[in-house]
């Protein structure tokens, strides 16, 4: 059930989710922009065709399921589920109101289409592992993905995880990590060194493999070798930029969580616009009619 | 319904062996009951389940945070999990993971605390859990259960099978005095009233029950009627029954093997000041931390016996205006 888009319609897609984050994050007027930016190429990807799903039965249990364990890009995967039509596009107003369905981290018991409640760092690796486990004891052939932030990997739970995903041999669970190297008090190699956490995850017994994470088709590429591959747990090291594509997060050491104002909204968006439109002139205009990624059509709906 | 034993003495069943073997009837029937342990398997009495039922059987090494998020994931999916490691590596260890990826989450997750208090023994401080209860109960909407004998974990497990939400059991492993007579049978939430007397109401649990009842035996002699509640449920604790219990005695003591500050006396206190305010004294572990020593000798030395319940009564009687 893999995509059939073009890498560069991926990345159409990814600038549409960008586009819808960095809007929804502009209702509230602050929030974690940083790490939503830096994983929207990813979200783009699995939500286009890798990570099957139904938007109409958010229950379905042979669905795919996704660990957001970086609770804090909520923002991001808010964005992506309203363009796949999990919800309505309108909801992404509730963001962080009180009462609404959109609080800052993911909360399974409030959003349609999130899986797993996650925000306390660490977790989400574990409560993924159990979700494989019991899918592969339930007989079921769907997958579990799981994101991790560089940072988040600071926790000792996520190398309790390793261990056991390893041991077990959880071959339907494909994690992430995207090492944008920055964590809240700065950069990663400062704050506490994760290293090479690709080599690692190898040491741990896991399949792994390091892409840039901003490159649509090479993660597209490596989800499917993951799927391909059996006996081990999968891990994809997201080569990323914290805030990449949004004019002022990018480049910035404090961009966990940031306030911002509307000209700057109005600078980054303008700035995705010009790469959507770059994108889609390079892809063939017949072919990016076609598509019917919900992104990709609300990337352009939104350009227009 | 329950009946009280006519003689209570050591139940020849051992605590993890009434587990066990609940658990595996529970599995034979479910194929969505799932055990987990931290590399307690030997201890816990789940050897005969991880056999049995290996497909239905997690051992998660000493990585007690992880396995509880396990167990939270295994819920989403539809199986019921059971994750037991020692008392203090099941809810103060693991208290975060309770708290979001089970709790907060609204998943469907049962831990098992086991050697809890005085009954870990010469394992010693660090084994000992006198916090366990304190520390889960004020996670929202959890249920906490303390059991009292065999006959109590043979009826109360198998009613976790359809229940849902987040269950901390608290039981011991090893032999225990039996309270109650075989097909006996509990309701989660309601205390049981074990005795009458309409003098002071004393409300225990767990391994303190028993002392309560000798407690109350020695009372009767004197011309003292002393009620025996064994509050198995700390939360959601029975209201009804303790505020009754306040209306109808006038007095109040609790007796736990668990630090009182945040333990089964302050989950009464709360309850009864909030309807009939009535003299009460705690018998409990008064603030202080766990040693090594037999069981008895760590009862004696946390004044956790008896007599100290009977001096209790006679202290919260004289109060009464």
């Amino acid at each position: 059930m893999s995509s059939n888009k073009t890498a560069t319609q991926l990345q159409i897609a990814a600038e549409g989710i960008r586009l819808v984050t960095l809007h929804t994050l502009a209702g509230f007027g602050s929030g974690h922009i940083g790490g939503a930016m830096s994983i929207v190429e990813t979200l783009a990807v699995l939500y286009s065709g890798e990570l099957r799903c139904d938007p109409e039965n958010p229950d379905w249990p042979d669905r795919d399921r996704l660990v957001m364990s970086k609770g804090h890009a909520g923002p991001a995967l808010y964005a992506t589920l309203a363009l796949k039509g999990f919800f309505p596009r309108e909801m992404l107003t509730e963001l962080n109101q009180g009462g609404g369905h959109l609080p800052s981290h993911c909360d399974r018991t409030k959003t349609p289409g999130i899986d797993m409640t996650t925000g306390s760092l660490g977790q989400g690796m574990s409560t993924a592992i159990g979700i494989a486990l019991g899918q592969r004891m339930n007989g079921s052939d769907s997958y579990t993905y799981l994101v991790l932030g560089d940072g988040e990997c600071d926790e000792g739970q996520v190398w309790e995880g390793a261990l056991f995903a390893a041991h077990n041999k959880l071959d339907h669970l494909i994690a992430f990590v995207d090492r944008n190297g920055q964590q809240l008090d700065g950069y990663v190699k400062n704050v506490l060194d994760t290293g090479d956490l690709a080599e690692k995850f190898r040491a741990f017994g896991w399949f792994t493999q390091e892409v840039d994470g901003h490159d649509c088709g090479a993660i597209q590429a490596a989800v499917q070798a993951a799927k391909e591959h059996e006996g081990e747990p999968c891990m994809i090291v997201l080569h990323t930029v914290k805030g990449y594509g949004c004019t002022f997060a990018e480049g910035i050491e404090a961009n966990h969580h940031m306030s911002f104002t509307e000209e700057q909204i109005e600078e980054a968006t303008a700035a995705v616009y010009a790469r959507i439109e770059k994108l889609s002139a390079a892809e063939n205009a017949a072919e990016a009619q076609e598509a019917d990624a919900p992104a990709a059509d609300a990337a352009e709906e939104e350009a227009e | 319904m329950f009946t009280l034993k006519p003689v209570f003495e050591k139940s020849p069943v051992l605590m993890r062996d009434a587990l066990c073997t609940a658990l595996m009837d529970m599995a034979a029937e479910n194929k969505n009951i799932v055990a987990l342990d931290a590399d307690l398997v030997s201890s816990s009495g789940l050897k005969p389940f991880f056999r049995a039922y290996p497909e239905q059987a997690v051992q998660c090494g000493i990585a007690e945070a992880n396995m509880i998020g396990i167990a939270a994931g295994l819920s989403s999916v539809g199986k019921i999990p059971f994750a037991h490691s020692f008392g203090c590596f099941s809810s103060r260890r693991v208290c975060d993971q309770i708290m979001i990826s089970c709790a907060y989450a609204k998943l469907n997750v049962r831990i098992i605390g086991s050697d809890p208090g005085v009954t870990a023994s010469y394992n010693g401080g660090t084994h000992m859990p006198f916090e366990d209860m304190g520390v889960l109960r004020s996670i929202p909407q959890i249920t906490l259960i303390e059991l009292t004998d065999p006959v109590m974990a043979k009826n109360i497990i198998p009613q976790l099978e359809d229940v849902y939400g987040v269950y901390y059991l608290r039981m011991p492993r090893k032999s225990v005095i039996g309270v109650y007579e075989e097909g006996s049978s509990f309701e989660i939430g309601k205390g049981n009233q074990l005795t009458d007397g309409d003098d002071v109401t004393i409300i225990a649990s767990g391994i303190m029950v028993a002392e309560a009842l000798k407690a109350q035996a020695v009372l009767k002699a004197e011309g003292v009627g002393a009620r025996v509640v064994d509050m198995f449920t700390w939360k959601p604790i029975d209201r009804e029954l303790i505020a009754r219990c306040a209306r109808e005695t006038g007095a109040f003591v609790t007796a736990e093997n668990h630090n009182i500050l945040g333990g089964l006396g302050a989950a009464v206190a709360e309850a009864m000041v909030s309807s009939c305010p009535v003299p009460m004294e705690m018998v409990g572990v008064e603030d202080r931390f766990g040693q090594v020593g037999t069981e008895e000798y760590l009862k004696e030395a946390y004044g956790l016996t008896a007599s100290h319940i009977i001096e209790a009564a006679k202290k919260a009687i004289s109060r009464k205006k």
